[in-house]
């Protein structure tokens, strides 16, 4: 196992040194640069801003460049933002996404793995039909509907919670956030594991329990759920990753100082330097959930051993 | 759905049950910026947001009044020479926050900094009007060839390279915000971080977390602290119009800089004393490419002009009290008696226009047989498109094809740049209150900033003359006329003068709109 762990992690390298390649020169072919603006800069003083960003170089040299900085871990100054670094501002945004996220998918996994799993116990039932229709709600309704819905009845018309904002951190501003960003994972495990429990319950190993006089809580909660937190769990590697690293439009309606909206406006700003570091940051993050995953899959069954 | 609101709503209780929302405080102002700061050194500062922020920190020469014309901030007196080009500065006894006294020289440093061409700010050419600033900023001069000079620790002298009847007001700019020589020496690029950062405003920089706020806290140190009502002014980068909106009913913000025009009718029927709406020094125009046949024929332009239907832009698509525009410089703009010189259709009923417009295409060599196709560029925005779409149905009437190119607004302002367009849109927000800061862009000499390339020698050279006139009665005229040869050849078409839209609590006391939309903290006071 731990060789396997060991392999999987050396392998990480050369696929990131792909993924920056091929993102470094897709961005430069996109029209626009970080200093076009409302604004047109005078000619000679464009020709000091680019120099003092190395941006009149060839572009393969600045591509060394990069790469050499980042070999150092300087992952450069940002292009939007003069006053913090790339590094500074994925470290102090991080946090606030890994919360939000955190909580999010947690609070995700408890309900909608309880809520998929009553379903399943009782197919074809009231109960089943309200929980499946809740849940084809909640991942019709996008985030961008259900967070102002969310803020205007708890925050406007209730005043029980913030509207927006991240004040000093505390816990009441990130509740509505934290909802707004787990409905649609609750919607989504739930009918992932109804699924996929109806399916084990039919399943013969299930039936050999059951047939061996086990009562029928121990039945669902050591064997089926077991058996039926598979496709849960391979689902739950890249959707952990997009959750935790940010959502832009949780943040932006909800003014939290994540990670989320640097990718979006960082390639609306063109600031090259700030879209590398999330994608690499994010390449990491993806890539280390995968391979969590694949060693939860060894856990969870049998039949995959590495 | 429903059992998920019966977790929430328990959740939402308990926090209640401790008072959750986080009541306001009596002395601590709260701001919805609208934008994230790129810096709080003002000397790479380009935005209005940032500029909220750095003009409470820091205070140049001359400072904004609560209606934000320039009144005496760091000098306590001022001579202009007989001839306009030479300003003699007295400086009070001020201090920086850290108790090191402000200096001429200090004022001296900050100049010669902006204009380094290694430094590469953004907007040093602000100040090219200062003898030296041009040549020094492009590497063709030393900095000493700079024409700022410390007569001694409180006397300053600026020489200009013409009589710039605005330069006292310019003074009031970032660019002209003087940086602690001492820190900056210290701790380079670092010193604007919250732990290195010193200033000579009414305020001091508490912190600054990315996305989430800048807080500021009174600076004691400040001479007119005793007359400084509001202890602390916390600045919310929320750009979210619609959130935005919600915080400020919900009473967690207490300005809010900008609003969703979406909203307006909403906002007139439910909160009509707060809502704030006030001329601005803004034009918002189309600009026709005049190196691009058919759009280098001044009757072509004349022709898509005169059939835009203005009024019923502003009143039916836009709705936030725009003022139709037939002048490239807003009305009230600075050191302009004479005023903008409008188009001579201005005044001619709608149908007239279209009927002019239709003749003037068909001299053109335009008509049914041979109708006009053109391109219309316009960057990324909800209201940008709307106005786009109105003025192609406009344009329709005229028998002229539209087509509609909507570009991110990197990719917008490259093209622009790079005169690679049919018709553009583009707007222009004044640095500085005077007629001169919007003509400026249809002189040729202005490069890249003159998108459509307008070439007029008689116009040129009305502007250089005006230039170097030091009286302000013949200065306006000169400009005037440039400005009427610009409206007869309408190499851009303005549409609408800007305004700016507030909305303040009923807490704040003191808050003055103005042309500059500046209301500075040191002002203002709650009361609650």
């Amino acid at each position: 196992m731990l060789s396997y762990i060991l392999r999987r992690l050396l392998s990480l390298v050369p696929t990131l040194l792909i993924i920056i390649t091929v993102a470094f020169f897709m961005m430069r072919l996109a029209p626009g640069g970080p200093f076009d603006q409302e604004r047109a800069l005078p000619p000679a003083i464009e020709q000091n801003v680019l120099a003092a960003y190395g941006l009149d170089k060839p572009l393969w040299e600045q591509y060394l460049n990069y790469v050499g900085g980042l070999l150092q871990g300087d992952f450069g100054p940002s292009f939007a933002v003069r006053d913090f670094s790339v590094a500074e501002l994925l470290a102090a945004g991080f946090p606030a996404s890994l919360q939000i996220g955190g909580f999010a998918i947690l609070l995700a996994i408890l309900i909608g793995v309880s809520l998929g799993t009553v379903a399943a116990l009782r197919q074809n039932s009231r109960v089943d039909y309200l929980v499946m229709a809740s849940a084809m709600t909640g991942i019709a309704i996008p985030n961008f509907v259900m967070a102002p819905l969310l803020t205007l009845i708890f925050g406007v018309q209730l005043s029980w919670l913030p509207v927006a904002g991240w004040g000093d951190g505390a816990f009441q501003y990130k509740i509505l956030p934290i909802v707004a960003l787990a409905l649609p994972q609750v919607a989504y495990i739930a009918r992932l594991t109804r699924g996929s429990m109806v399916e084990v319950l039919g399943a013969n190993f299930v039936r050999t329990a059951r047939a061996k006089g086990l009562r029928e809580k121990l039945v669902v909660m050591r064997h089926a759920l077991k058996g039926a937190m598979l496709p849960v769990v391979s689902y739950l590697g890249p959707a952990t990753a997009a959750v935790i690293t940010g959502s832009v439009v949780i943040e932006t309606i909800f003014d939290i100082p994540g990670i989320g909206r640097y990718f979006v406006n960082g390639a609306l700003n063109r600031d090259y330097t700030l879209v590398m570091g999330v994608m690499i940051f994010y390449a990491v993050i993806i890539m280390v959930l995968n391979l969590i995953v694949d060693v939860l899959y060894g856990l969870l069954d049998p039949k995959v051993r590495h | 759905m429903i059992r998920l609101f019966r977790i929430v709503l328990p959740l939402a209780c308990a926090l209640l049950a401790f008072g959750a929302t986080a009541q306001a405080q009596e002395d601590v102002l709260r701001v919805a910026n609208v934008g994230e700061p790129k810096t709080l050194d003002p000397h790479f500062v380009s935005g209005t947001w940032e500029n909220r922020i750095v003009g409470d920190l820091f205070m140049g020469l001359l400072t904004e009044a609560p209606d934000a014309s320039p009144v005496a901030g760091m000098a306590d007196s001022w001579e202009i020479s007989e001839d306009g080009l030479t300003y003699t500065f007295t400086l009070g006894d001020h201090v920086w926050s850290d108790g090191t006294p402000v200096t001429a020289e200090d004022f001296v440093y900050s100049m010669r900094r902006i204009l380094n061409p290694e430094l590469a700010a953004e907007y040093a050419s602000l100040l090219y009007v200062i003898e030296g600033a041009e040549a020094v900023n492009t590497g063709q001069a030393e900095p000493g060839a700079l024409g700022v000079t410390a007569l001694d620790d409180k006397t300053l002298q600026i020489k200009l390279v013409g009589p710039a009847p605005y330069f006292l007001e310019q003074l009031t700019h970032y660019t002209a915000f003087p940086v602690p020589p001492h820190v900056v020496e210290e701790h380079g690029n670092d010193w604007i971080k919250a732990e290195n950062i010193v200033s000579n405003g009414p305020y001091v920089l508490n912190e600054w977390v990315p996305n989430a706020q800048v807080v500021l806290d009174k600076n004691p140190q400040f001479y007119d602290a005793d007359n400084v009502a509001i202890e602390q002014v916390i600045f919310y980068p929320q750009e979210d119009r619609s959130a935005v909106q919600k915080r400020f009913q919900a009473g967690e913000i207490d300005i809010a800089k900008d609003f969703d025009s979406g909203q307006i009718d909403w906002l007139k029927e439910n909160l009509p004393e707060q809502t704030k709406i006030a001329p601005y020094l803004g034009i918002y125009y189309y600009v026709f490419n005049t190196n691009r046949e058919p759009f280098s024929d001044p009757r072509v332009r004349q022709a898509l002009s005169m059939a835009i239907y203005r009024e019923a832009l502003t009143d039916k698509v836009l709705k936030t009290g725009e003022i139709p525009a037939y002048s490239f410089v807003p009305p009230g703009s600075g050191n302009y008696a004479s005023g903008p010189a409008y188009v001579d259709w201005k005044d001619l009923p709608y149908a007239q226009k279209l009927e002019r417009a239709k003749a003037l295409l068909a001299e053109a060599g335009y008509g049914p047989d041979n109708p006009l196709e053109l391109e219309l560029s316009y960057n990324t925005s909800e209201n940008h498109k709307r106005i786009a779409i109105a003025i192609q149905s406009m344009w329709k009437a005229l028998g002229v094809e539209t087509n509609l190119f909507n570009r991110e607004v990197k990719v917008h302002y490259d093209k622009l740049k790079e005169n690679d367009f049919d018709v553009a849109r583009a707007a222009w927000i004044a640095d500085y209150n005077d007629a001169q800061n919007f003509l400026y862009l249809l002189e040729t000499r202005s490069g890249p900033q003159n998108y459509g390339r307008y070439d007029n020698a008689r116009f040129n050279e009305l502007m250089e003359t005006a230039a170097t006139t030091a009286d302000l009665g013949a200065r306006s005229e000169l400009m005037s006329e440039a400005e009427a040869i610009a409206m007869n050849d309408q190499p851009v078409a303005p549409i609408y003068y800007y305004v700016s839209k507030n909305l303040v609590s009923d807490d704040v006391a003191g808050w003055v709109p103005n042309t500059k939309d500046i209301q500075r903290t040191r002002w203002l006071s709650l009361n609650r």
